[in-house]
């Protein structure tokens, strides 16, 4: 099987005011794949994510997305996004909210009303957002970054607070993706959710501490989760 | 044919969040009715000077309510995360623009007919000149508010920011914009620029259409003033419109 490269960052570099959000990245994400981005809360992760999406300003180093810069439009046609708490109308219900997208997304009706199926949320459709509980709100968020067939899904903490079969329902829903050719970029400050993934980009302080596939981290670090390989992976650098 | 759909899907959605807060609605439409007849009580014995003030007011109430309306609706859109997940598709910035102008647009039409029509027929003002120029003012006026409102949002960070410049950029011109002292009696300086307002022009037409017959060249220039206004407004929402922060 051909790999195909669907997002590459040569020393990306993100500065807010002076601040270094994000340190000279490198890294490489084929299509096809499930990619956890992981690190510990003010990390970088969203910023990283805003910037493959195209709503973050790089200060320096490039970032391509389907083999454009990110933010250009083509990419943007074909990037589904879920933000971090759920963007979503609350004074519009579960189906307005999801059939506005589907027009922006170039989506059909049919569409928008099947991928209210698939994050179970056919029951609650003609209700109100602001009356949906957290997680139904982010299944909305989820339901409209699928509209589209997105050949990228970016997804900020996207299973917070979600019960465990429909989490495990998302991630098979991943994978199911994945095997299609989709990229996934999943963020997660929970490390259990790393085991999930296929590739890992390990990130703290707004630097990259792993990218590559889980198996070689555990293998490199000989450790036995990716919770403690990360703990490794930081305490070498510590004494190095 | 994208961009055009998105638009008038951009329009619906916005009016049917209106729909499930149809106080707001009400309020839209009640409130410059309610205030002109409250004028109107004001001066049950003095109506030389009501019908002086009042076809100036038609102009002024609906520019303030929709300036506030939209500037707090776009700053929604912005904290509620809605406004990034827009700028992450295909979605462009006028498409959203115009999209908002055209849903409030559509109220505008309904709130300067009910207020013109409380005027003409609940107090019987008399109108020298055509009545249809009257209501179009009325509606460029509502327009203008809802453009001005577009567009300063953009530089509000919070709600607190975006309610202080109702006071900000309105009232200054309502101030000087003739009606409360006539242009030629304020101190130059003051004169010249309230010829750089918008607002001026919209209450001296309002004020002309009162007493001339027929539409002069100045009520005409007035209308273009307030619509290049209206237009200006629009394309620079769009340019100060921020698709990545940074």
């Amino acid at each position: 099987m051909t790999t195909t490269v669907s997002i590459e960052a040569t020393k990306l570099t993100v500065k807010k005011q002076k601040t270094v959000i994000l340190d000279g990245l490198s890294f490489t994400i084929q299509a096809g794949t499930v990619t956890g981005l992981i690190g510990p809360s003010g990390s970088g992760k969203t910023t990283l994510i805003r910037a493959i999406v195209g709503v973050q300003q790089v200060t320096s180093g490039s970032l391509t997305v389907l083999g454009k810069a990110a933010g250009d439009a083509r990419p943007r046609a074909n990037i589904g996004y879920v933000t971090q708490s759920p963007a979503i109308y609350d004074d519009l219900t579960v189906l307005q909210n999801v059939h506005y997208f589907a027009k922006l997304a170039g989506a059909s009706a049919a569409q928008a009303d099947s991928i209210i199926r698939v994050v179970h949320l056919d029951d609650k459709k003609d209700q109100l957002a602001a009356l949906l509980s957290g997680g139904q709100k982010a299944r909305v968020s989820l339901a409209i970054a699928l509209l589209g067939d997105p050949e990228v899904l970016v997804l900020d903490e996207p299973t917070v607070g979600l019960d465990p079969i429909l989490r495990q329902e998302l991630w098979r829903l991943f994978a199911a993706l994945a095997a299609r050719g989709k990229t996934l970029i999943v963020s997660s400050h929970v490390m259990d959710e790393a085991e999930r993934c296929d590739e890992l980009l390990l990130m703290r302080d707004g630097k990259l501490l792993w990218n590559n596939s889980r198996q070689q981290l555990l293998a490199h670090t000989g450790a036995s989760s990716v919770e403690k390989a990360f703990i490794a992976m930081v305490s070498a650098e510590g004494n190095a | 044919m994208y961009h055009a759909k998105v638009t008038f899907a951009t329009t619906a959605r916005i009016l049917r969040q209106l729909k499930h807060d149809p106080r707001t609605i009400a309020l839209i439409f009640v409130v410059p009715c309610i205030l002109l007849s409250l004028l109107r009580w004001m001066y049950s014995d003095n109506l030389t000077v009501f019908n002086h003030i009042a076809p100036a007011l038609l102009g002024v109430f609906p520019f303030i309510i929709m300036f506030i309306i939209t500037s707090i609706t776009t700053l929604r859109e912005r904290t509620s995360g809605t406004m990034e997940r827009l700028m992450a598709t295909r979605l462009g910035k006028l498409d959203l623009i115009v999209g908002y102008m055209l849903a409030f647009g559509l109220l505008a039409i309904v709130q300067a007919l009910l207020a013109s029509g409380l005027l003409l027929y609940g107090f019987g003002l008399v109108v020298a000149g055509p009545v249809w120029f009257l209501v179009v003012m009325a509606l460029a006026d509502a327009l203008l508010g809802t453009a001005l409102g577009l567009f300063v949002s953009a530089f509000a960070r919070t709600e607190f920011q975006a309610v202080q410049f109702m006071p900000a950029f309105v009232l200054p011109q309502f101030l000087i914009g003739g009606l409360l002292v006539p242009l030629a009696q304020m101190p130059s300086v003051l004169e010249s620029i309230a010829y750089f307002l918008p607002l001026t022009y919209a209450i001296d037409a309002l004020s002309r259409v009162v007493s001339e017959v027929i539409l002069s060249s100045e009520s005409w220039r007035d209308l273009w003033v307030v619509l290049g206004c209206v237009l200006a407004a629009v394309l620079l929402g769009a340019l100060t419109l921020r698709r990545q922060s940074k």
